[in-house]
């Protein structure tokens, strides 16, 4: 029963009365970051996008306008809570729920911190206690946010379609077939991870990535992790494939009857999902928590125990990945349905596949002491004579298709 | 503990269970599917199978109900259905007979195996010891991938058929078929 839990020493064995505070303490530590993050990710967003465009962006509320999310918040709170006439009212209630507790859920199992080097496996102690730095460590990991993610388009879904009106419905029809068709080529990325590193836990993933050539980007090659970034926008429904809130088209998308409070609860939800996404790729492409090490030389923050270091690590990596994330915002074009569905389905599926076999061949030829140059070789040429056969198929369905006069 | 968090799990699947064939809306029909599919999850964790339960949710809750309700909202299918007609004369009494019937044939199943449900059985429970967290994952992997590599090739063949029949049945030809220049 404990088992999903954590592998965590402190969970195993009598529950007694400090371990237990101190899991209460980390749930209400987690759940206070987040929200907290949250907020400033909403005024950094609106700031660095006001920078890019000329603007001054928020600057009343507070030291540079930082407190402007907080005064949007309370505003919502007191606006008139509105519910559609033809709206399912249990459903329109419930939706709002369905999107905000996944992106919580999910921010559970990232490593926030502790300690990594000289084996200490990211043990940190606290009140005499051998924890981890993080709320939650299941066996399944990884696995467990790509379920809590799979949950999160009902949210999207039925806040549209409970809506009762033609625009949101329009918008969760698209959220929901972009989000299922893109979590196949994330969780195709992700396998290139696990079979790196063998494991599915988030804080084994990290154990493994000590110094800057094991870390999975580079371990993996790179494409997983690109596939991985664009899949993540795809299925944060961030600019460039915000489609499904598309204002030009669809009015507001699939929050547009949605008002008050519960309009507040699916904008914190996706600020906090882009939070948690960055997290999550940091944690498995860029080290988590690990400081940054090359041949031995590790880049070392003075002053600071190694426990409360990788912290500062993971927020500057984190924050990396945030401002990428803000950029594309402000400098991409919206993609266009039909375009969308090409790069999911024809483009990034087939290549995160073939790219999950050359790994897998490669791991393979390395066990049973093949020669490493020949297994590259036929695994190259087999995957070409793959891609010449899907291309060929590629043309003769449009061929066909303009035959026979359908759009697309 | 286990028989507290059994009990939950299975109000949630019976609730759930109920919920599909009395609700009359198809929408909520589907999500008390997926209260069920919840419900199962949480049984697979009390199991020690943590595997099966993140598969569970991320294939049937993620995917398949999702898509159930895609089509749903996609035709506008989405009204109150009239559930008194009967659209196959005598279907509900061949219903209830087969429902029986499955029922006996479980209670069947389990009486006559009740050694091997009430005994601890050697199958893909893990190690509780933290020196190997990733034996549930290893051991599914090790079964499947060797001792039944046929069957899931097999598996998987049926289901590349089941798809590009689905295409083939679906495609809409528009009158005669035009040859390509």
């Amino acid at each position: 029963m404990i088992n999903i839990f954590a592998i965590d020493p402190l969970l195993v064995g009598d529950l007694l009365w400090t371990p237990l505070l101190i899991v209460l303490l980390k749930v209400l530590a987690v759940f206070v970051t987040g929200l907290v993050a949250t907020m400033l990710m909403v005024w950094f967003e609106r700031k660095v996008v006001a920078g890019m465009g000329n603007r001054i962006g928020p600057n009343k509320a507070g030291p540079f306008g930082l407190l402007q999310t907080l005064a949007d918040g309370t505003k919502l709170f007191f606006k008139e809570d509105l519910i559609p006439e033809r709206a399912d009212r249990f459903v329109f209630k419930l939706a709002p729920f369905l999107s905000f507790v996944p992106a919580f859920l999910s921010f559970s199992i990232i490593p926030l911190g502790g300690d990594y080097r000289d084996g200490n496996g990211g043990m940190v102690s606290w009140f005499g206690e051998q924890t981890r730095v993080q709320l939650a460590d299941p066996p399944v990991g990884v696995l467990f946010a790509l379920a809590i993610s799979a949950i999160a388009v009902y949210g999207i879904m039925l806040a549209g379609w409970a809506s009762g009106s033609k625009y949101p419905l329009l918008g969760s029809v698209r959220a929901s077939a972009q989000m299922v068709s893109y979590e196949a080529s994330l969780g195709m990325s992700l396998a290139t991870v696990f079979l790196v590193t063998g494991t599915l836990s988030t804080s084994g993933i990290v154990n493994a990535q000590g110094t800057l050539g094991t870390w999975n980007v580079v371990a993996t090659g790179l494409v997983p992790f690109v596939i991985f970034f664009i899949s993540a926008t795809a299925e944060l429904n961030r600019p460039p494939f915000d489609l499904v809130e598309a204002e030009q088209e669809l009015v507001g998308g699939f929050n547009t009857e949605y008002s008050s409070i519960r309009f507040a609860l699916f904008y914190l939800a996706e600020f906090m999902n882009t939070i948690t996404m960055s997290a999550l790729m940091v944690t498995l492409f860029f080290g988590g928590p690990q400081p940054i090490a090359f041949r031995g030389v590790v880049l070392d923050i003075p002053l600071v125990p190694n426990g409360l270091e990788g912290s500062i690590w993971l927020f500057l990596k984190v924050l990396v990945f945030l401002y990428v994330y803000v950029w594309l915002r402000a400098t991409l074009p919206r993609f266009r349905y039909d375009q969308l569905m090409n790069l999911g389905w024809k483009v990034l599926i087939p290549a995160s596949l073939g790219w999950f076999m050359l790994l897998a061949a490669q791991r393979l030829g390395r066990d049973q002491g093949w020669n490493t140059i020949a297994v590259t070789v036929v695994s190259v040429v087999v995957l070409g004579i793959c891609y010449v056969l899907l291309q060929l198929a590629f043309s003769v369905s449009a061929k066909q298709r303009e035959a026979e006069g359908s759009m697309f | 503990m286990e028989l507290f968090v059994f009990v939950c799990a299975s109000i949630m699947i019976l609730v759930g269970a109920i919920g599909v064939v009395v609700r009359k809306h198809p929408v909520h029909a589907a999500l008390s599917l997926v209260l069920t599919l919840f419900g199962i999850a949480v049984l697979f964790v009390a199991q020690e199978a943590e595997f099966l339960a993140a598969v569970q949710v991320i294939v049937y809750a993620g995917a398949i109900v999702v898509l159930f309700l895609f089509v749903i909202m996609l035709l506008g299918v989405d009204r109150v259905e009239e559930l008194r007609t009967e659209p196959i004369a005598g279907q509900r009494w061949i219903a209830a007979f087969v429902g029986v019937a499955m029922l006996g044939l479980l209670v069947a199943a389990i009486v006559t195996g009740a050694e091997a449900v009430i005994g601890r059985g050697d199958g893909i429970a893990s190690n509780i010891a933290g020196d190997n967290s990733d034996a549930n994952v290893a051991q599914l992997a090790n079964s499947v991938f060797s001792d039944y590599v046929l069957a899931f090739e097999l598996t998987s063949v049926l289901l590349v058929i089941a798809v590009v029949g689905t295409v083939l049945l679906a495609r809409k030809r528009k009158g005669q078929r035009v040859v390509a220049p």
